[in-house]
């Protein structure tokens, strides 16, 4: 959103409605596409939106806006835009908001809201959304007259994807989108934003976070989302090459360091493969970049790479200290921070300690799964791997949450930043479908996989008929263990397999798909695997591939909540997948 | 422990929320929050005090910035600043009980506002400790309190003094950043009764 430029309609004393203006602030600064669903208190801005050049994708359910507006967000880096009526319109957001909070993608929703004379008295479809969503955005408007419209959406967009990105929400009384004001699109720029007062990459911490990085003999880049947003991926190649140091993910890092580099780790935490979180824990340094030390990467704190000192890279001051007491943080924008460390480090040759690392990851790391003798079996894994392969490891892949997002950060090897769209702060089942329309819509040239578990399908299934409506090429891919599998993954080890409602039925998926006009197909054996995703690949438009994979197949290896790092549950002897390593 | 926290803020409607629901999310107690007009047309300046461990001072100040509306917080820790409260505490009394509470307001600097036959309201302004006192005398004395209400904590830094003005204050030579005594100590020498 940096080319702004002035919207088509002359700017100089032109009268326009609020609705008219809300477009043509979005227009230049510009926005192109939104994605939103209409109601009463936002007619009026409906009405007025065929005379501006903004595409507007009709959801099936406000919760599909958002999430879709969020996916847009992360494919593209732009400020994804999501549109609602007031009281059941808004309040459906939520769960989206959310999911963009906990996250910080830079997104904006704009809701209708019921005529500023009413407020208060619990007019038909009247919420405090802005109440609601105070504690789940980064802030909130609410808007009663026309000529706040253009400078509040406009300080609004600057807000979004200022600093830590995160969701805001302007809503928009009805009077006010009737109402007419004076448009002046330059006039209603927003004062510059506020930097952080408490940013600080003094040259006194960067000389001592690069003599740490000079004397240790064990160090460890945890790269996380921040390597992302700040687009710092140069500078972290550069920072890992030049002196040698392995480098692990955190979910939602997965993209920013190529996976297939050498001193790629892969991902740390709960699910993430032995060597990774052991050499986590055996570091004497760990550099931080750009994530928050969330407890599913960490797990117990009291046990958390107590050998390490800590260098802390990150652009939000109120996450230094919070989870794990650091010895140097260096507060500010990522990219910036590491171009000024870069100069006082010179370059290392060779690492007895990456000798250490790979020693670690054993045999394991280079055995591949497809080698893996077909017992007739359809494992989830298989279908990562496949897809993997299959895609050249460049789709766009958006997931939902529970196992089959683990299998997909385990096997889906992403190289490029942007690839991996998933819900990982707030863990929102749903999210996949509509997240992966969201980003076909900013990446259209991109191939985009939808992957989902059947119950979480299932939450957002409607947005299907979004896709034929809109008319995009995306393919879908449900792992179906008939199964809320994380659920019963939980219970089969903390609750003595008591399976209490985590079986779950499910319609015939391909059947669905069909339903709505997207022809699909469902596999049961690896051998169907690479055939059914060519098919979908090679179809222009959606395809829908329902894989019934093992029923009760875990996640491994498991790092029981609040346990040690390294205290995880390995993969049984008797799983015939036996790929992870220091699992044989 | 207790953090005080002086807070500039824009002067629109539901900023206190914003600022009260941080403190909810990270289920810290506000122990006292007052807000008024400061010097600048459109800004209100708040004393938040936060019952807190020792190590949440930076978290909550780093959080408080997150927020669009605050354009400055200070975190008062151990700087010398100048402390005051006001509270109005009703006391029963009839005419022949009354003198007592007239001595007591007399030695706490506080003033008599209001008489009725019933009962009399005392304002008094000071530290907190202050106030404290002359609650525990009239309780002490069996006075029966009806009603109390505070202000809460209202706190300013004290300025960059000069080397004349150290010197009235019998503080010769030393430099105002090096003022060791807390807050309270210094308020009591200027303020508490003796």
């Amino acid at each position: 959103m940096s080319q702004s430029k002035d919207p088509a309609i002359p700017s100089n004393c032109t009268r326009l409605t609020g609705s008219e203006i809300m477009w043509a602030t979005l227009e230049g600064e510009g926005v192109r596409e939104v994605f939103g669903y209409p109601g009463g208190a936002i007619l009026p801005a409906y009405d007025a939106l065929r005379k501006f050049p903004i595409r507007h994708i009709l959801v099936r359910h406000e919760q599909g806006a958002a999430h879709m507006a969020d996916g847009y967000a992360r494919a593209t880096g732009k400020v994804g835009v999501a549109i609602a009526t007031s009281g059941p319109g808004a309040t459906n957001l939520v769960t989206g908001i959310a999911t963009a909070m906990m996250d910080s993608i830079p997104m904006l929703c704009i809701t209708g809201q019921v005529s500023s004379k009413v407020l208060g008295t619990d007019a038909f479809q009247e919420v405090d959304i802005t109440g609601v969503t105070l504690p789940v955005t980064k802030h909130n408007y609410l808007v009663t007259r026309a000529e706040d419209v253009a400078p509040v959406i406009r300080e609004a967009l600057m807000v979004a994807k200022s600093g830590r990105p995160g969701p805001v929400l302007v809503d928009i009384t009805k009077d006010a989108q009737q109402a007419t004001a004076e448009f002046d699109f330059a006039a209603a720029a927003p004062r510059p934003h506020r930097p952080h007062p408490m940013l600080r990459a003094e040259s006194e911490e960067v000389l001592k976070a690069a003599e740490m990085i000079r004397a240790a003999k064990k160090p460890v880049i945890l790269a996380g989302h921040g390597v992302i947003k700040s687009e710092a991926r140069e500078q972290v190649i550069a920072l890992a090459e030049r002196l040698q140091i392995p480098v692990a993910s955190t979910l939602l890092g997965l993209g920013g360091f190529p996976a297939s580099h050498p001193l790629s780790l892969g991902m740390m935490g709960m699910h993430g493969e032995a060597w990774v979180n052991q050499a986590i824990q055996q570091s004497d340094l760990l550099i931080a970049c750009g994530m928050r030390f969330d407890d599913r990467v960490t797990g117990s704190l009291a046990t958390y790479a107590v050998h390490a000192k800590k260098i802390h890279i990150e652009i939000d001051p109120a996450e230094i200290n919070k989870n794990v007491k650091v010895d140097v943080a260096l507060i500010g924008d990522l990219a910036d921070v590491l171009e000024t460390l870069l100069p006082h480090l010179a370059a290392r040759k060779s690492s007895a300690w990456v000798r250490e690392v790979n020693a670690m990851k054993g045999e394991c790391a280079v055995r591949d799964i497809q080698n893996l003798p077909d017992t007739g079996h359809l494992y989830a894994a298989h279908v990562m791997h496949d897809l993997w392969h299959a895609t050249g490891g460049k789709a766009i892949v958006t997931t939902d949450v529970g196992q089959h997002q683990m299998w997909e950060a385990q096997y889906y090897k992403h190289e490029e930043p942007r690839t991996l769209i998933t819900s990982g702060g707030l863990g929102t089942m749903g999210f996949a479908l509509p997240a992966g329309i969201g980003a076909k819509i900013g990446q259209p040239d991109k191939e985009v996989w939808v992957i989902a578990g059947d119950g979480g399908f299932q939450m957002t299934a409607a947005e299907l008929s979004t896709i034929v409506q809109e008319n995009l090429d995306i393919n879908i891919a449900i792992v179906n263990n008939g199964y809320l599998g994380m659920v019963r993954q939980w219970q089969e080890f903390f609750y003595d397999k008591n399976y209490e409602s985590s079986p779950i039925l499910s319609p015939d998926f391909v059947k669905l798909a069909e339903a709505h006009g997207i022809p699909g197909v469902t596999v049961r054996t690896r051998a169907e695997v690479l055939p059914s995703v060519k098919a979908a690949r090679e179809r222009k438009g959606p395809f829908l591939i329902n894989f019934m994979v093992e029923k009760e197949d875990s996640v491994y290896p498991m790092i029981p909540a609040g346990s040690a790092l390294h205290e995880m549950i390995r993969r049984p002897d008797h799983n015939p997948l036996i790929e992870t390593a220091q699992d044989a | 422990m207790l953090h005080t926290f002086v807070a500039l803020v824009e002067d629109k409607p539901g900023v206190l929320t914003r600022v009260a629901s941080l403190f909810r999310r990270l289920n810290i107690n506000i122990v006292s929050l007052t807000v008024g007009r400061s010097e600048k047309p459109g800004t209100s300046r708040m004393t938040i005090v936060s019952e807190a461990s020792p190590s949440a001072g930076h978290r909550i100040m780093a959080s408080l910035y997150k927020l669009e509306n605050i354009l400055q917080v200070d975190d008062i820790g151990q700087h010398s600043s100048v402390s005051r409260e006001l509270a109005l505490i009703k006391v029963a009394a009839t005419p022949k009980t009354r003198s007592h509470i007239f001595e007591l307001a007399e030695v706490f600097r506080a003033r008599i506002v209001d008489l009725a036959p019933e009962s009399l309201m005392i304002e008094i302004t000071g530290v907190e400790s202050k106030i404290e006192g002359l609650i525990q005398v009239l309780n002490e004395s069996e006075d029966k309190i009806l009603e109390i209400s505070r202000t809460g904590r209202m706190v300013m830094r004290r300025g960059q003094h000069t080397s004349r003005v150290l010197d009235a204050m019998r503080v010769a030579g030393v430099e105002t950043e090096s003022i060791t005594e807390t807050p309270e100590q210094i308020a009591e020498e200027v303020d508490l009764p003796q």
